[in-house]
Formats: structure tokens, sequence, C-alpha cells
């Protein structure tokens, strides 16, 4: 049943295996000169101290390559699930050589056990070396970036998660295989449900792996981000704890608590009117007397910004709970499939 | 010696619709068992049952003394060639040895070999590129080469032209001589199966019409022609299976296992096929007349043991 | 080594077919004392037929004497039909010869002497056996 699963399953594994090999020749060959020239570049402008500016080319400069790395990332677990999982069962049924091979001297639940198991651990493997590579090459980048490692995006396309997407697509491939019993309808309902369920869970579960932090602060002018005046309305942010945290949601409340879009003020008079035409521009609302003082009456009145993130320390949890949760799921419907094949008509 | 096939009461329903009813058979073994029956009469659906493909609705079903794919011992000791003969296409000829090998302790590659090479299969030429009767060939080898001790095979020589049908029983009947195989051969033509069989099944409308050995078949069927008579005249123990008259003249088939004496009746012998066609007709009109026993004929349809 | 055939139309079932196959040959003097018949497995492989039918063909064959089994080995013919008969078949062949000079004399064509033959012969057959 070895043989038969590899002699079946041969040519897609060699395709994603020379896919994977050309991927590995490219990042080894650019990995080591981008690591470099990131070392390099903090070396010299650490001394000086301020290296935003450095980070920042140096992100736009490979802005390219990360977003295609990221994209492999992101399709390879889809790949997997609709060219490996969907095909397995869907093709012998369709084609009926499940009267032949359901006939030899081995039960369908062997068959399935081996088959399903032995390209899953194909599949894991792949991903995981995937996603090794990936991780390392892309690293650097990764630190000049100026949003959270925790985005949606780049979570998912690092880390061991990926391994656990690839493994639940393949399982979902599978099971819609056994059920649809046509391959191409199963190629493209397993797409779809697999999609659906990478928008939804960021959306949905994933904020709620762990408690988020709440944080309630005042917005002063060392932490002020945003400061836009509409004539009686203010648009105030202000800057999150840590930078790279992932924030869920950011809102101004007012001091007995209710969540507020604007803050308004009067714009004639007051600590918040409108500066004269002729003051100076900042383009740090920070730097701002005028804004300063605005800020000292909002917080006065007891406006204050409550904001509910997850820190960046949590990558890693989150990265093990969510790849814990995907393979149980894999693990479900590979128990589901190993039930019904045995009930299957004819 | 365990029946090659025991079902008692064995039924099957998908819906609303029942595919077989009320199937009971003793099939013994070491006989080619030819089981016929027009198209959706059931019998595909009989022979999954008893290789484990489908599962009973109601009934039971034991072949060669085990329930269908229990386990591999089960598996090994039933050999199946599905309809049109299944194969991988993109495997060559090599490969589906190979698989029979690996999935089949109880294979003999040496049979499986030498009967490649008298069939002349090109060992590298993939199933998907032979000719129907080629794969039906290939399959019939996979089937014979693990060695079961009874062999199922769904319409085989259905879509296969004169030669190649002349060949693969050629081929399935020197199998049987040399291993001593049961085989349960199905079609919806009796004349591929006359030859070869010994033992009949008759299927119609997901029922068993008719259970026996061919040669006590053929010997107490008979066909009775004479000066017109009321069936319900003829002695109790001639079970009239089909009746025609003229105004002079009747013709009856009967069953019977004593000897005719009535000198009035002329008595022929009737072939398989037409014996089949009694029946199948016999239902026919049972089908539509209701359950027939408001017509002349006695209700005399039996299911044989 | 004699060479099995199957008629399907004779309406003679297919195992006494065979087994008046081997007493034409016996008689004919086409199979001998000690020939072997073919195996089973050769007879099935070229026409076909369930082997069944085959040993109850032999078995037949053995039951009226002409042949005799020997396990693993084969089945071989142990009795001849020919002799007493065969020495007949020259005279009268002669006096067949000498009756059909005189149907076509008489006027007869190739149909009715065929038609007068196979009628009186069924009928002295019926006779024989009623």
């Amino acid at each position: 049943m070895i043989w038969l699963t590899w002699r079946q399953s041969r040519g897609g594994v060699l395709t994603m295996a020379a896919l994977l090999a050309v991927l590995a020749v490219i990042l080894g060959v650019t990995g080591p000169s981008l690591a470099h020239d990131y070392s390099a570049g903090l070396a010299a402008c650490g001394s000086g101290g301020d290296c935003s500016a450095f980070l920042e080319q140096f992100f736009d400069d490979n802005f390219a390559p990360f977003l295609a790395v990221t994209a492999v990332m992101l399709v390879l677990p889809a790949l997997i699930g609709v060219f490996w999982g969907a095909p397995l069962i869907a093709r012998e049924l369709e084609a009926g050589t499940h009267r032949l091979v359901w006939n030899q001297s081995i039960t369908r639940t062997r068959w399935l056990a081996v088959k399903l198991g032995l390209t899953a651990l194909a599949a894991m493997t792949v991903a995981g070396l995937g996603s090794l590579a990936v991780t390392w090459w892309a690293s650097p980048i990764d630190s000049a970036a100026d949003f959270p490692r925790m985005e949606p995006l780049s979570f998912a396309a690092r880390g061991i998660v990926p391994v656990g997407y690839t493994v639940f697509a393949f399982a979902l491939g599978v099971t819609v295989g056994m059920l649809v019993r046509h391959t191409l309808p199963a190629m493209a309902i397993t797409l779809a449900v697999f999609v659906a369920v990478q928008i939804a869970v960021p959306l949905m579960v994933r904020p709620h792996l762990l408690p988020p932090t709440r944080s309630t602060i005042e917005i002063t002018e060392s932490n002020v981000s945003r400061f836009i005046r509409a004539n009686d309305d203010l648009l105030v942010e202000a800057n999150v704890a840590s930078a790279d945290a992932w924030v869920l949601s950011s809102h101004i409340r007012d001091a007995s608590g209710h969540a507020v879009a604007v803050i308004s003020m009067p714009s004639t008079s007051g600590p918040c009117a409108s500066p004269p035409p002729d003051a100076e521009e900042h383009a740090d609302p920070g730097d701002d007397p005028y804004v300063a003082a605005c800020l000292a009456e909002i917080q006065r009145l007891g406006y204050r910004q409550q904001t509910t993130y997850h820190p960046s320390s949590r990558f890693w949890p989150f990265q093990w709970y969510e790849a814990g949760i995907y393979t149980a799921l894999a693990l479900g419907l590979a128990g589901f499939s190993a039930w019904r094949i045995r009930r299957l008509p004819a | 010696m365990t029946a090659a096939l025991r079902a008692q009461g064995l039924g099957k329903r998908y819906g609303r619709l029942w595919a077989l009813t009320d199937c009971t058979l003793d099939v013994p073994a070491g006989r080619v068992v030819g089981l016929v029956g027009p198209n959706g009469a059931g019998k595909t659906t009989l022979l999954n049952l008893a290789v484990g493909m489908l599962t009973p609705t109601s009934g039971t079903i034991e072949v060669l003394g085990g329930r269908p794919a229990a386990s591999p011992e089960q598996l090994a000791k039933v050999g199946y060639v599905a309809q049109d003969s299944p194969t991988y296409a993109g495997l060559s000829v090599e490969d589906h040895l190979q698989f029979g090998a690996r999935l089949n302790p109880g294979w003999d590659d040496a049979l499986a070999r030498g009967r490649i090479r008298r069939l002349g299969l090109d060992l590298s030429r993939r199933a998907g590129k032979l000719s129907g009767g080629q794969r039906a060939q290939l399959a019939l080898t996979l089937g014979v080469a693990k060695r079961p001790e009874l062999l199922l095979l769904d319409e085989p020589v259905a879509s296969l032209d004169p030669l190649a049908r002349r060949e693969f029983l050629q081929d399935l009947m020197e199998a049987v001589a040399e291993h001593e195989l049961s085989v349960v051969l199905s079609s919806h033509l009796v004349s591929d199966l006359e030859r070869v069989c010994d033992y009949l099944v008759v299927l119609v409308d997901a029922r068993v019409q008719l259970g026996g050995d061919i040669d006590t078949l053929l010997a107490t069927h008979h066909r009775l022609t004479g000066p017109r008579r009321d069936p319900a005249r003829l002695p109790a123990d001639q079970h009239v299976i089909s009746a025609s008259h003229t105004d002079r003249q009747s013709t009856f088939l009967v069953r019977t296992e004593a000897p005719i004496i009535d000198p009035a009746w002329t008595v022929g012998q009737i072939g398989l096929e037409d014996l089949v066609l009694a029946y199948m007709s016999q239902t026919a009109a049972n089908r539509d007349s209701g359950h027939g026993s408001h017509t002349d004929d006695r209700p005399t349809l039996e299911v044989q043991r | 080594m004699i060479e099995f055939h199957l008629d399907d139309r004779t309406g003679l079932s297919p195992y006494l077919q065979l087994v008046r196959q081997v007493r034409q040959a016996l008689r004919l003097g086409l199979l001998r004392q000690g020939d072997q018949l073919p195996t089973v497995k050769e007879v099935v492989a070229g026409l076909a037929i369930n082997p069944n039918t085959v040993l109850k063909a032999y078995r037949e064959l053995e039951h009226q004497g002409l042949v005799a089994a020997r396990p693993g080995v084969g089945t071989f013919v142990t009795a001849t039909l020919a002799d007493d008969s065969f020495a007949a078949h020259g005279p009268l062949r002669q006096q067949l010869q000498r009756w059909l000079d005189k149907a076509r004399k008489a006027g007869l064509d190739d149909e009715s002497i065929e038609a007068l033959f196979m009628t009186t012969f069924r009928t002295a057959r019926q006779e024989d056996i009623a």
C-alpha cells in the first residue's frame, strides 16, 4: 500500500518538490546578502541613533520579494488542499478504480489510513520546510517592517501555522472529495471553504485565543499621532504603548465611558480654538504648542483613549494555539472520513 | 462443502426504490454460476453485496462462510471484476502486476506473468491505452492471480467483440479447470452463459425468479404441445410456467419432476434461453396484471431454493 | 490426439456431443487403444465450455467402458469400437453405391434421394426405440 500511495501521488509530490527546490535555491542565494545588508545598515546608523530612515528604506527596497514569499506561503496550503487533498479519494470514485482497489486483500480503512497518513506527512514536510526557509530568509525584512508581526497576512505566512493550515486544507480536500465524488467540483468546493475559513479565523477566532489587553491612556503630546480639526470636531488618536502590538480596536471614551468618534470642542474660542493662520505648521502634532494646549483641556474633561490589543510577545503562543486548532480540525476530518468511507455506496 | 454464496431474505434499498428484495439463494461451490436478468434487475447490486461494496438493507448474505469484506482474509478469498473492468488508466501493465503482488498475500506472480505473456500484453503499456478486450483480460488476470476461491464477474464480456469474448471465456474456463475456482458470472445475454455455466440464477425486477443446476432445470422443464386444454386441468405436480393457446392447440411450459405420461401431449425439450425468457415474461405478465391469479395460470411462480 | 468441436444447432447437449465425437473417432480408427484424450484444461481452453461438461463426458465414456482415467496423468482409451463393424464397411459401401445407381436411374434427384434416405432412417430409428 505504501508503494501504491507513492506510485499514485508520484507526479504531484515530485512537482511540489521541484517547486520547493526552486524556492530554496532562490532564497538560499539571496538570503545571506539580504541579512548582510541589513546588519551592515543597522551598524552604520546605530551609532548615530535614529535608524528609522534606514529601516523604511530597507523595507521599501525589499517590498516586492517580501510580498512574493508571503504570497507563496499563503497560497501553499490552498494548493495542497486542492491538488493533493481533493483528488485523493474523488479521483478513485470518479474513475471507478475503487471497485478494483477495495477488492484487493486490504480493508478500506487500512487503504485510507496509509494513503491519507503518508500524503499528510509529505504535505506537512513541504509546509514545514517552506515556512522554515521563508521565515529565516525574511527575518531582516520583518524586523524592518513598520506593521506588527501579528497582522493577519504576515502572521499566516510565518512560523508554524502554515503547517497547521496545510494539514487542515489537505484533510478538508480529502473529506470534500469523498463526499462530492467528483474531482473538479471537489477542488472548487475545497478552495471556497478553505478561503472562507482563512478569512473567518483572523476576524473571529484569533482575537479571542487569549483575552486581549485593554489599556486606557491619556492623550499627551508625547503619544499623540493624529490631530485633525474639522470645524467643531476633533479627530484625535494616540499611539499604543508598543508600536508592534496587534491593535484590535481603539476609541476615545468620554468621562462617563461612552465611546465617541470625534471630540466636540468649540473651534472659535477656548483652548481648542483653531490656531491663527500664520501659526507654524508641524509635521508631528506632538510638537505643536496649540495642540498641546488643547490636549490638556481634553484630558481635564476626562477623555481617554481605550485600546484593545495583543502585545507582540503573544506571537508564538498564538502560533501554537492556532496551529493546534487547525491540526485538531484536520484530525477530526480525517476521523470522519475513515468512518464514512466504510459506508460509502458502490 | 461450504456454499459459495448463501443469502437469506437479502434486500437493498436506495431511497424508496428496492434494487433487490427477498433474495434467498444457496449456491454451491465448485460451479460456474450464471446470473442472468435484464438491465436494472439487480445483478450488479447482488454482486456488490457479495463483495462487500454495499451493505444490506435487510436480510443476510454469507460468502464462502464469511461476511463480505469483513477482513483481509475474506477479501483474499473473493475476487471481483466489476463492470467495465476498472483499471488505473495511468499505470502500466507492469504497475498493475506490482499492485496485485503488494496488496495480496496470496498473489501468484508466475501465473499472472504467464497469462500476460500468453495474451501478448506489453508490460510497459499504460492501461488507458489498452483496447477494451485487453483491459478485460488484465482485470481478469488481477482477479485470478490473487488465487481466490470464488471469482465474481459483472458483465465481463458485454462490451467485447465476439473474438475477445470467446478468448475471455476460454481463459476463464481454463482458470476454472486448473484452480478449481467457483465463478459467478452476470450477463443480460443468456447465450453468453450457456456454454460455460452449470448453475443458473434468474433475476427479474429485483427478485430471484429461478435458481438451480442447469442440467436439472432443463431436465425438469418440458414444452407440452397438444389439443386445446385449460391449464387448471393439468395434474397438480405439473407447474405451469407459461401457456399459449390458439383455437385448437395449447402449448404449455411446465416444470415437473415426474414423467409426462398423458399420450395427448407432444413433449419437447426447451433450450436455456427460451426457459429464461419464459420466466422473464411471466414476471412481466404478473406485473402488468397485478399479482396475477385471475388469469388462467395458477399462481405457480416459485422461488427455488 | 482428437480435437473437439461443438455444434450449437444439433440440439444435443454439449457433453453428449463430446461423447459422440469420441465414439466416432474410435469407430473410424482415429483413436486407438492407449491414446490419451485431451486434458480437461485443454478442452475448455479450446471450446470455452464448463470443465464439468468435459468431466461428465469422460465419466460417461468410462461408464461405457471405453476409457479409463489415471489420476495425475490423464484419461486414456482402453477399448475400441472399430473392430467388428469395420470389416462390414467395405461391402456396405458397395451395396450403397448400387442402391444409389438404382435410385438415379429411377429418376430421383439429389434432394429426393436425401429426403428418402433421411425419412426411412428416422422411421427405422424410432421403431428401434419403440
